[in-house]
């Protein structure tokens, strides 16, 4: 799955073929045409897209697993910690959600797409899907086992819908047996999902 | 499809029932990456040339069928196109005679 | 704007809902809920949907909803919970005969 990559050629780039493709083209033009956009503008914001992904997230996850203090301020505060680890979100009202053994939370736009993607990258087609803004909120349960994800009965499931101004990112509970792992070898445990909440966060020793 | 007239608008869809969650990715195209950093483009400049709640707005008053139908940045470049005719960055004419230009430099050779 | 509701408040989301671009989702309208926090002012959506884009901030708050309260056929642990951003003037006091 390819949303990082920063070379234009990477991308799919065929003759367009559909209206929406030529009216994609045209405001496009025009815009650049009247000198509301330039092509570099517009160029330089489509690199910076592809430069946000998972990892950025794993890294505040990795750092908060390994941090108890960052961790407590990452809660109250998520976008002063975040910019201490020199990450730039903007302006995101994030907000970090603390999965623990009593509850475990879970990410939906109902009404969109809502997503911290200044920290993720630009989120999979499922999150944006009918199937999933329609059962997340009334049926999380069901979901997750979908996700091969099974949350016991006498976990609380938090379902956060994201309705407005605030953006969420999970912060799963670290697996047992990681204690020798470095900050890195923790952050290539975190995948994307882990921080929508879809899933927990695995290890094995092997 | 029919509209349903009731005050549940499409896009509102929470609680509604639904099928199995597709786990479906696509590598984005060149394209949707262009629409993504538009909207980011026009909504982030000082001042605003359209905010992202008439980007939501333009989507959720497509009938049904075409919400379906449509893709994701499908529904965004309909929606963005829309809103900067509204905000009056750019002129349906300005639009229409564009949009002439480009499919026909796309569509000179016929089979 | 000093908000009207602080944390731990009981809330009731309002019904009406009139055509236009509106943030609170269809499936908590008239539910009752628990102010979670107060996440700051930001401007009205609703407003902003409409090319105003100097309206005023307005407060907006988290609301905790029980699950078994939003559904009525929900199947989890009772203690299953909900959060949503709600604007003020979607919420009224869940209990206005209280002082």
């Amino acid at each position: 799955m390819k949303t990082s990559s920063t070379n234009e050629s990477d991308t799919k780039n065929t003759a367009p073929t559909t209206y929406y493709q030529f009216l994609e083209i045209s405001v496009r033009e025009l815009l650049i045409e009247k000198g509301v956009l330039s092509a570099e503008d517009i160029r330089n914001a489509v690199k910076e897209m592809d430069s946000r992904g998972p990892e950025l997230g794993a890294q505040v996850v990795a750092r908060a697993w390994v941090d108890p203090q960052f961790k407590q301020s990452l809660l109250q505060d998520a976008p002063s910690a975040v910019k201490t680890l020199g990450l730039d979100i903007g302006p995101v009202q994030l907000l970090v959600v603390e999965n623990t053994p009593e509850v475990h939370n879970l990410i939906v736009c109902t009404l969109c797409s809502c997503y911290p993607r200044s920290l993720l990258g630009l989120p999979p087609d499922w999150y944006k899907s009918r199937e999933y803004r329609s059962r997340a909120v009334r049926e999380p349960r069901s979901v997750l086992l979908e996700f091969g994800t099974d949350i016991s009965d006498e976990v609380e499931v938090r379902v956060h819908d994201s309705t407005a101004d605030l953006r969420y990112l999970v912060l799963p509970q670290r697996p047992a047996g990681t204690g020798h792992l470095t900050e890195d070898e923790l952050a290539a445990l975190v995948k994307r999902d882990s921080m929508i909440g879809v899933t927990e966060v695995c290890f094995s020793a092997i | 499809m029919e509209r349903d007239f009731t005050s549940r608008s499409h896009h509102d869809m929470g609680g509604l029932e639904a099928g199995h969650i597709q786990y479906n990715e696509h590598d984005y195209e060149f394209w949707e990456k262009n629409v993504d950093a538009m909207l980011v483009l026009l909504t982030s400049k000082s001042p605003k040339l359209m905010s992202v709640d008439q980007l939501r707005k333009g989507i959720e008053s497509l009938p049904p069928d075409a919400y379906e139908k449509m893709s994701y940045y499908e529904r965004w470049i309909f929606s963005i196109t829309q809103a900067l005719q509204y905000n009056g960055v750019l002129t349906t004419e300005e639009l229409s005679r564009k949009l002439e230009e480009v499919q026909s430099r796309y569509e000179t050779e016929e089979v | 704007m000093t908000p009207l509701f602080q944390t731990g408040n009981a809330v009731r989301v309002r019904k009406g809902s009139p055509p236009g671009h509106i943030r609170t989702p269809f499936y908590v309208r008239g539910c009752k809920g628990v102010i979670e926090r107060v996440a700051g002012e930001y401007r009205n959506p609703e407003e902003l949907a409409f090319g105003r884009f100097d309206t005023p901030v307005v407060p907006l708050y988290r609301v905790r909803f029980q699950q078994q309260e939003v559904w009525p056929d929900y199947q989890g642990n009772p203690q299953d919970s909900l959060d949503v951003e709600i604007f003020e003037f979607w919420l009224e006091p869940a209990n206005p005969e209280k002082t």
